[in-house]
C-alpha cells in the first residue's frame, strides 16, 4: 500500500475494527466513495434514474392501479389500494358491496383514481391494439391491455430480476473465487479449471436451454440468470484475494491464530470488493438485458406476466403497432444504460489507478 | 510451435469434457421426457380429447422401446460415455424430431451462421479500430467526446430492441420498406442473376442482421481500442520517438498501433460467445437458416441430440477462438514466446 491518504483509507475499511483512529480521520472508504461518486454529474444522472426505477417499482401499485385511492360509495369511505394489502396479506377481507366489482362502474361513487387507472392484468377485449392516445397513453395490446400500466408493474421485475440474479451471481462467484485466491495451489488450479469452462460455455444458449427445459417461472430465471453469470466476479475476486493475501496484515493474522474462514471474508473481502462491486452493478445490467431477451423469445416467463420484454415479443409480430416496440424498449435501454453510468462512474471512484486523474 | 499447439489442445481437453457433461447433465437432469412429448406429439393427431387405459398401455409400451432406441432408458454415465463414444466417430445421432442425422442439419446450416458471424466481426474492427484511433489521437475534442458518448450509449441499446424497432420501422410493416424482414435472399432469386445482382441481394438481405449482431461489439472494442491507445501514446519510448524528430503519422501508425493493437487481439476470443448468443435472437427474428434458428428450435422441441451437439460445436468455436487469438498474439507481440504465456 503506498502512503496515498485514499488507498490508506481503503486499508483501513478492511482492519476497521483493530485500527480506529485512521477511521476516525477519513471516514471510511464508503463515504469517501460517495464525496467522489457525487462529484460526476453523468454518474449521478444515472444514479437518479436507478432510484427514480426503484421508486416506480416499489410504488407501482399506487402509479398504475385499477383501484381507487380514495372512494365514497353509499356514505362510507374506503380505501381500495391500502385496503387490497390488507386482504393480501389476509388481515381482512373486502366489504361484501365492493368484492369483484368494478371501481369504475361504481354509481354514485366518488373515487380518486391514480394517475393510470389500470393494471396490467386488465383485459379489455374492446379496446385492442389501441395506438397512443388520453386514454391509453402508451397504447394496449391485443388483449387490450394498457402497456403503459404493463411497463410500470414489469420495472419490479426487471428490479428484481437484476438484483436476485447478481446477488445469487456474487454469492456463488465470490466464495468460489475467495476459495480459489486464498488457498492457491491446487484448489486454484482446480477452480481456474471450471472458470474457463464457463467462460468457454456459450452462456446464452446455456441459459435458453435451461429456461425452456423447466417451467415458466419468474424466480427460476432468476436463478439460471445468476447460476449462469458468477464467472466474471469469481475471476476479479480470486485475482484480488491472490494479491491481498500476501500482505503483512494477512500474514500477521494468520500468524495469529485466526480461521481460515474468518481471515477470508472478515479481513480480506472488505479490501477485495471494490473492484467486485463495479462488476456487480454492471452485472445488474446485463440481467436486466438477458431477462428481456428471453421474454423476447417467449421463454422463462410465463406467458400471461407482461415483462418489458415481453411486450417487445408482441411487438416483433404485429408490426404495425409500433408503440408496443418503442416504449418498452426504451425503458429497458434507459434502465440499462443507468446502470452503466453508475457502474463507470464507481469504477473511476474505485480503481486506484484512476484516482486522482479527474 | 507444435508442440505448443499439443500442449495447448491437451488443456482444452478438461474444458471441453467439462462443458460437455454440464451441457448434458442439464438436459437430462431437466423435468420434462422426450418420450412423452413425442408420444403427446402422436396422440393428439390419433386419439384426439381423452384416451383410454388401453390405449394407455400400448402407448406406454411405444415410449419405452422408443426410449430403448435412443438409449434414454439406461444409466446417466453409460449415455455419457455412449455420446462420447459417437462424438469421436463425428456423429451426433439422429435427431428425434424427423430422425435425420444431426450431422447433416449442422452441415447443411454452418455455412450461414459463419457467414453472418464474418461479417459481423469484421464490422467490429473495421469500425472500431479506425473510431478508437482517432478518439485516441484527438483525446477530450468535440468528436472523441461525442464518439465516447455514441459507444456508451450503443452499448445500453438492447438487441431484441433494436431488432424490433428494425423490423417495425425499415422492414416493410406500415413503414418504411428499406429491407428485407428476413431471409438470406429474395424469394424470386433464381441461378440466372448476374453475379453483381446475387451480390447486391445478399448484401441487402445480409445489411441488418451483421449490423445488428455487430453494434455492441465495435461500440466496445472502440473504447478499448481508445483505452489501450492512450496508455501506449504515455510510454516512454513514444516521446523518445517524437523527440527524434519523426512523423506524428509515423509515430501513431508504426509506433503505437502496433503495439495498442495486442490487447484487441485477445478480445477476438471473448466477442465469439455474443456472437453466438446474439445469432440465436437475430436469427430467429429475421427467419434466417442457420445455426442459431436451428439451435432455438430444437431446444423448444426437446430435441437432446441437437441441442447437445449444438452445446458442443459452438463450445469449440469458441476453444478454437481462444486458440487463434493467442497464436494471433504471439504474431503480433514478439516478445511472448509460445509455451511461456500457459498460466
Amino acid at each position: 500500500m503506498s502512503t496515498n491518504p485514499s488507498s490508506a483509507a481503503s486499508f483501513d475499511a478492511g482492519a476497521l475494527e483493530s485500527s480506529s483512529e485512521a477511521a476516525v480521520t477519513t471516514g471510511g472508504l464508503w463515504s469517501d466513495v460517495w464525496r467522489r461518486f457525487r462529484r460526476n454529474p453523468i454518474a449521478l444522472a444515472g444514479f437518479c434514474v436507478v432510484f427514480f426505477l426503484a421508486l416506480m417499482a416499489l410504488f407501482a401499485d399506487f402509479i398504475a392501479n385499477d383501484k381507487p385511492y380514495y372512494l365514497e360509495y353509499r356514505n362510507k369511505t374506503y380505501f381500495p389500494i391500502f385496503r387490497s394489502y390488507i386482504v393480501g396479506a389476509k388481515l381482512g377481507h373486502w366489504p361484501a358491496e365492493l368484492l369483484n366489482v368494478d371501481f369504475k362502474k361504481l354509481e354514485g361513487a366518488k373515487a380518486i383514481f391514480p394517475p393510470i387507472p389500470y393494471r396490467p392484468t386488465n383485459i379489455n377485449l374492446l379496446e385492442p391494439l389501441e395506438p397512443p392516445s388520453a386514454k391509453h397513453w402508451f397504447g394496449t395490446d391485443k388483449l387490450g391491455r394498457d402497456i403503459m400500466a404493463g411497463m410500470i408493474h414489469g420495472s419490479r421485475i426487471s428490479l428484481s430480476i437484476g438484483f436476485i440474479a447478481v446477488g445469487i451471481a456474487v454469492i456463488i462467484g465470490v466464495i468460489l473465487g475467495a476459495i480459489a485466491g486464498y488457498f492457491g495451489s491446487w484448489v486454484d488450479l482446480v477452480i481456474s479449471r471450471l472458470f474457463e469452462v464457463m467462460l468457454s460455455i456459450p452462456t446464452f444458449f446455456l441459459l435458453i436451454t435451461i429456461a425452456a427445459l423447466l417451467p415458466p417461472s419468474i424466480y427460476l430465471t432468476m436463478l439460471i440468470i445468476g447460476a449462469t453469470s458468477w464467472v466474471g466476479i469469481a475471476r476479479f475476486t480470486r485475482n484480488e484475494f491472490l494479491r491481498i493475501r500476501n500482505l503483512d496484515y494477512v500474514t500477521s493474522a494468520i500468524a495469529l491464530g485466526v480461521t481460515d474462514r474468518k481471515v477470508m471474508f472478515k479481513h480480506i473481502l472488505p479490501n477485495a470488493l471494490a473492484p467486485v462491486i463495479v462488476s456487480v452493478v454492471l452485472g445488474i445490467a446485463g440481467a436486466i438485458l438477458v431477462e428481456s431477451a428471453l421474454s423476447f423469445l417467449g421463454i422463462g416467463v410465463p406467458a400471461e406476466l407482461v415483462t418489458w420484454g415481453s411486450i417487445l415479443h408482441e411487438a416483433s409480430t404485429t408490426t404495425f403497432a409500433w408503440w408496443l416496440a418503442v416504449f418498452p424498449g426504451f425503458a429497458i435501454f434507459i434502465t440499462v444504460l443507468a446502470y452503466y453510468l453508475v457502474g463507470e462512474g464507481l469504477r473511476e471512484v474505485l480503481d486506484p489507478r484512476l484516482r486522482g486523474l479527474r | 510451435m507444435g508442440a505448443y499447439l499439443l500442449q495447448r489442445t491437451l488443456l482444452m481437453v478438461p474444458t471441453f469434457i467439462g462443458i460437455t457433461l454440464i451441457g448434458f447433465l442439464i438436459m437430462r437432469l431437466a423435468p420434462g421426457d422426450p418420450a412423452e412429448l413425442r408420444a403427446a406429439g402422436g396422440l393428439g393427431a390419433a386419439a384426439g380429447g381423452g384416451i383410454s387405459v388401453e390405449k394407455r398401455g400400448s402407448v406406454d409400451e411405444a415410449m419405452a422401446q422408443w426410449r430403448a432406441q435412443y438409449g434414454l432408458d439406461k444409466p446417466l454415465h453409460v449415455q455419457y460415455a455412449v455420446w462420447m463414444k459417437n462424438l469421436l466417430t463425428l456423429s451426433f445421432g439422429e435427431s428425434f424430431k424427423d430422425n435425420q442425422s444431426v450431422w447433416g442439419k449442422i452441415v447443411e446450416r454452418l455455412p450461414v451462421t459463419v457467414k453472418l458471424n464474418f461479417w459481423s466481426i469484421l464490422v467490429v474492427y473495421l469500425v472500431a479500430i479506425p473510431l478508437g484511433i482517432y478518439s485516441a489521437t484527438h483525446p477530450n475534442s468535440f468528436a472523441d467526446q461525442a464518439t465516447t458518448l455514441a459507444a456508451f450509449v450503443l452499448f445500453a441499446v438492447p438487441l431484441v430492441w433494436a431488432a424490433t424497432m428494425a423490423i417495425v420501422f425499415i422492414c416493410g410493416g406500415d413503414f418504411y420498406y428499406l429491407f428485407p424482414p428476413g431471409g438470406l435472399e429474395s424469394l424470386d432469386f433464381s441461378d440466372n442473376w448476374s453475379i453483381w445482382k446475387k451480390i447486391t441481394d445478399h448484401a441487402w438481405h445480409l445489411f441488418l442482421p451483421v449490423v445488428l449482431l455487430s453494434y455492441d461489439g465495435f461500440a466496445g472494442l472502440s473504447r478499448y481500442m481508445r483505452a489501450s491507445m492512450l496508455e501506449v501514446l504515455r510510454q516512454d519510448y513514444v516521446q523518445v520517438a517524437r523527440a527524434k524528430g519523426l512523423q506524428e503519422k509515423i509515430v501513431i501508425y508504426k509506433h503505437v498501433l502496433r503495439n495498442s493493437l495486442i490487447p484487441q487481439v485477445t478480445l477476438f476470443a471473448s466477442i465469439l460467445p455474443g456472437l453466438i448468443g446474439g445469432s440465436i435472437i437475430i436469427e430467429t427474428v429475421f427467419s434466417i437458416p442457420g445455426l442459431g434458428q436451428l439451435g432455438f428450435e430444437s431446444v423448444l422441441a426437446r430435441d437432446y441430440p441437437t441441442v447437445m451437439a449444438l452445446f458442443t460445436v459452438s463450445a469449440v468455436l469458441t476453444l478454437i477462438g481462444i486458440l487463434i487469438s493467442d497464436i494471433l498474439l504471439s504474431v503480433v507481440d514478439p516478445r511472448i514466446v509460445f509455451g511461456r504465456r500457459l498460466q
